[in-house]
């Protein structure tokens, strides 16, 4: 078994995320998709770091997870506005902007 | 004073900038300003006249600056002082004074008299520009400034229909015929190369006979119609929509004519081809004869005048049609029919004065008691115009009858018996205007109080009415000799013995004016129903201008409208429909794209994951492949 | 070439099934709630990877400040918006179940594939030379000498986010829709208002959830006692039988 492996790994977790934000609805449940695709990439990451030998890897990830910590502050106020005034979590009910 | 042409029409011109520039604030001073301008001119004019009489050979050019410089087509802005022009040039600021002054009392109420005054000034020196030129394209831009100043005032009072409907007509004919002098221009550079009427006349014959002719006639296009010439001569009696005294100056006396004067001026072109000059005597004569059955079936005493017009200059196309020594001929008739047809036209005006605008002669009668000075200067013209030997009409006239039997060929017969038939119709019909003006019964409408004019508009008819006496003697003096260095170049056309002794057409011509003028005092002596009765086939036609108003709405007007429907309709359907059919295109395309924008945030996600699929697969595709 | 220790073989063919079952389940769970838990699941799962692979304070922080920290504010969110936790199993969008699993499998494979076999050659240096100061040690000389200037800006990004989260949570009442004291309590005293403390939720010695009523004295449950947005809870046929407490709870 070589690291590569931890790669594939993450490669199926993006795509499982990806599907995710695809099919669900619920905003929320769609934020933890994305979550999930930052994992992933964040596990890649982690494995290029330890392929190379240098920390840079693991610095990359750190910064991806303060900026996902952010998105998700900022996301998830927007997500309560919009229930508050739509009574609605679903990505589908906000459609008015359209052709 | 010969060297400064230019303040002829300079004077004018500035006088109507003031004029239009001033508006309401010149209305006490305006129309003198108005009077005076011309009247330098004319001073002027005189001054230089006799200067050129010293000289020799007695013709004066200067080019003040280059005009058209574009390649090969040098027009400079130049004038031309010979005495034709110098005949033109007393006649326009002689007779358009006298005019003026006489405008001063029959505008005197008009609100816009100074814009009217500022328009007849432009008219001076537009016309003043068009015979002063010593090239076609200076022609051109004082034909074209004349065309505007008859339009400008055809309309002048624009609010009643049918004068903006008169000046409509007056222009669009006059566009026919123009069009037709600016393709002779074209012609003229595009073989002669040059535009200056010494070299074109020099030039002249080496054209080929068919360019000569086509040349010719397009020339004559032209001239027919800024003169009322048939095929072109409608416009030219609904014209007297506009106030009289321009009614007199423009439609009678000067601008008129300038299709005259472009037959004379061009006299090399014309005497060089013998179906030139059988196509304008045709048209002359035509237009004579025309102008005189019509002229007999008219009520309405200003459009009698303009029919009038219309078939003395016929005579005129007639004169300078039959080349030779007739050109002169022709030229003085135009100076007498100058001064007598802008005396009766003022005698018109000042009679529809009287008679708070009454225009129609059946309503008139009896006036030579109420309107003494008007009622003799008006006999002066009309014994002038039916051609009673002591005054000019006789002397100016008789001639050209006289000329048009010395063809030498069986057309002598035709259009010498043509003339002198149009002399006993205008006999005929002058006289029944005269008499049933002044004459006769009244037949006024109720509330009718004929009076004389004031000085102000009598005097000029005394004037006119003394040239109308008098322009005859002209034939008496040098002017023909004068006249000729003009038309040099036509002294050897050979001369014809005239078909009948000379003398025996000179009574002829008399008697034929008797005929018709007793003729008509005998039937109209005693007045005249009130409204026209029912006629007979040939007074219904000449009633309705010989339908000549109705063929052109046929064959030209109706056509004109399916053409124009034809091409609004291709314009809607075609142009518009590509047009619209590409804009729909565009737009049903984009509202069938625009569905792509669901405002579902998962099908744009989706597409995003498509697209960097895609980018994924090309970039693998490229390592790998 | 370093070797992949067999303690760590072990590890990664199990936790990695596991992360791949937690991410699949956080699709598939219809419950947010549920979906939520499947994530910490595979969150976890990576944390463990990350120390494995020589990461120890990455691994920490994923399991501290990932799993602990922001799942937790995701599952704060769900309760806020939780009535509609679940969703509706039909799927609207016509076609986008199929294609995005499509894509996803395309995805998966393309990257996978190309992932690998991008890397599969190169030889894995490790980290024992990196860390050989201690991991933390190792990432806070990089952090505060290479990356200093963009570890200071993330401090910019996360004051504005706090701020940005602030600014959009507030709802800022018009002066004029301010309601006074005195109209409060005249509102409070209408007709058909009940002023005083609503009831409690049931006590009882079975249950005393949240969404057990009180009883009103003729036996009925009063509903003003629990949360309008809770379902009703009735008492089991056990809950409410006899206890016999008063007879020592001897039945006989």
């Amino acid at each position: 078994m070589t690291p590569m492996w931890y790669i594939v790994l993450s490669a199926i977790l993006f795509s499982v995320g990806a599907v995710g934000v695809l099919i669900r609805r619920n905003a929320i449940v769609l934020f933890m998709c994305i979550e999930l695709m930052l994992n992933a990439a964040n596990l890649a990451l982690v494995t290029f770091s330890r392929i190379n030998g240098t920390l840079d890897g693991q610095i990359m990830a750190f910064f991806v997870m303060v900026v996902a910590a952010a998105e998700v502050v900022i996301g998830l106020a927007i997500i309560m506005l919009i229930f508050r005034t739509r009574r609605s979590a679903s990505v589908d009910d906000a459609n008015l902007l359209k052709y | 004073m010969l060297s400064n042409l230019w303040l002829l029409f300079a004077i004018p011109a500035a006088s109507a900038t003031i004029l239009l520039l001033s508006g309401k604030r010149a209305l006490k001073w305006g129309p003198w300003l108005g009077v005076i301008a011309p009247a330098i001119s004319f001073v002027l004019g005189l001054i230089m006249f006799f200067q050129l009489r010293d000289l020799n050979p007695r013709v004066t050019e200067q080019n003040l600056w280059s005009f058209i410089p574009v390649g090969d087509l040098q027009v400079s802005f130049g004038l031309m002082f010979d005495p034709l022009t110098a005949v033109f040039v007393l006649l326009i600021t002689g007779v358009g004074s006298l005019i003026h002054l006489y405008a001063v009392g029959y505008m005197a109420h008009d609100e816009r008299r100074v814009t009217f005054f500022g328009y007849f000034n432009l008219f001076i020196t537009a016309m003043l520009l068009l015979v002063l030129g010593n090239n076609y394209v200076m022609l051109y831009l004082g034909w074209e400034g004349v065309g505007l100043a008859s339009y400008l005032l055809i309309s002048f009072w624009y609010t009643r229909p049918s004068a903006a409907t008169a000046g409509k007509k007056a222009f669009i004919m006059n566009r026919v015929g123009d069009a037709g002098f600016i393709l002779a221009i074209f012609l003229m550079f595009a073989y002669l190369n040059t535009v200056n009427y010494g070299q074109v006349f020099e030039r002249v014959g080496s054209l080929s006979a068919n360019t000569m002719l086509i040349l010719g006639l397009l020339l004559l296009l032209g001239a027919c119609g800024k003169s009322g010439q048939f095929p072109l001569q409608a416009w030219l009696p609904d014209a007297m929509e506009g106030p009289t005294p321009v009614s007199a100056l423009i439609h009678a006396a000067t601008m008129v004519t300038a299709g005259v004067y472009v037959i004379a001026r061009s006299n090399p072109v014309f005497s060089a081809n013998t179906t030139l000059q059988l196509i304008v005597v045709s048209v002359g004569t035509i237009t004579l004869l025309l102008g005189c059955i019509i002229g007999c079936a008219k009520d309405d005493i200003k459009r009698v005048l303009a029919w009038s017009t219309v078939s003395q200059i016929g005579y005129m196309f007639l004169g300078v049609g039959l080349g030779g020594g007739a050109y002169a001929l022709a030229i003085i008739h135009l100076l007498a029919h100058g001064f007598f047809k802008a005396n009766m036209f003022l005698g018109a005006g000042s009679v529809m004065h009287g008679m708070k605008d009454q225009v129609d002669i059946r309503r008139f009668g009896a006036l030579s008691k109420y309107m003494k000075i008007t009622w003799l200067t008006f006999m002066m013209g009309w014994l002038a115009i039916i051609g009673i030997p002591p005054l000019s009409g006789y002397f100016t006239k008789e001639p050209i009858i006289a000329a048009a039997f010395e063809r030498g060929d069986w057309t002598s017969w035709l259009f010498g018996w043509a003339a002198l038939l149009g002399a006993l119709l205008t006999a005929f019909y002058m006289t029944r205007l005269f008499v049933l003006t002044f004459h006769g019964p009244k037949r006024w409408t109720e509330g009718q109080h004929p009076h004389e004019s004031p000085p102000v508009m009598w005097i000029p008819l005394v004037f006119l009415a003394i040239g109308s006496v008098v322009a005859g003697y002209l034939m008496h003096t040098s002017v023909v000799d004068w006249l000729n260095p003009v038309f040099a170049g036509v002294e050897n056309v050979p001369e014809y013995e005239p078909v009948m002794p000379h003398w025996l057409i000179s009574v002829l011509g008399v008697a034929f004016a008797v005929l018709g003028a007793g003729l008509a005092w005998a039937i109209f002596g005693r007045g005249t129903a009130l409204e026209p009765e029912p006629a007979g086939v040939v007074v219904t036609a000449a009633r309705n201008n010989l339908y000549t108003d109705a063929f052109n709405e046929v064959v030209f007007e109706k056509p004109g409208r399916w053409l124009t429907r034809a091409l609004v309709y291709v314009d809607n359907k075609g142009v518009d429909g590509v047009v619209n059919g590409l804009a729909a295109l565009v737009g049903g395309g984009s509202g069938r794209m625009r569905r792509l924008q669901t405002g579902f945030v998962r099908s744009y996600a989706l597409s995003m994951l498509l697209g960097g699929v895609l980018v994924l697969g090309a970039l693998l595709a490229v390592r790998l492949g | 070439m370093i070797d992949v220790s067999w303690g760590e073989q072990v590890v990664f063919y199990i936790l990695a099934p596991i992360a791949v079952i937690g991410a699949l389940g956080m699709v598939m769970a219809r419950n947010a709630v549920h979906s939520a838990l499947w994530l910490v699941l595979t969150m976890l799962s990576l944390g463990v990877f990350y120390i494995v692979q020589a990461g120890p304070f990455i691994g920490m922080v994923q399991i501290i400040v990932y799993t602990g920290a922001i799942m937790m504010l995701f599952l704060f969110v769900l309760m806020l918006v939780g009535r509609d936790a679940s969703d509706s199993v039909i799927e609207t969008l016509r076609g986008q179940k199929v294609a995005a699993i499509a894509l996803g499998v395309g995805l998966g494979v393309l990257l996978g594939t190309g992932l690998y076999r991008g890397t599969v050659d190169l030889t894995p240096v490790g980290l024992a030379e990196a860390n050989k100061n201690g991991n933390v040690q190792g990432l806070a000389s990089l952090i505060f000498t290479k990356y200093v200037w963009a570890f200071e800006v993330t401090s910019a990004l996360l004051i504005s986010a706090a701020v940005g989260a602030m600014i959009l949570a507030h709802v800022e009442r018009r002066k004029d829709e301010r309601i006074g004291q005195a109209a409060m309590m005249k509102e409070r005293f209408l007709p058909g208002n009940y002023p005083g403390p609503k009831p409690g939720p049931g006590v009882y010695a079975t249950s005393n959830s949240v969404a057990t009523p009180a009883k009103l004295p003729d036996g009925n449950p009063a509903q003003r006692s629990i949360s309008p947005i809770l379902p009703l809870r009735e008492l089991e046929p056990a809950e409410k039988a006899d206890k016999h407490t008063l007879t020592g709870g001897h039945q006989s």
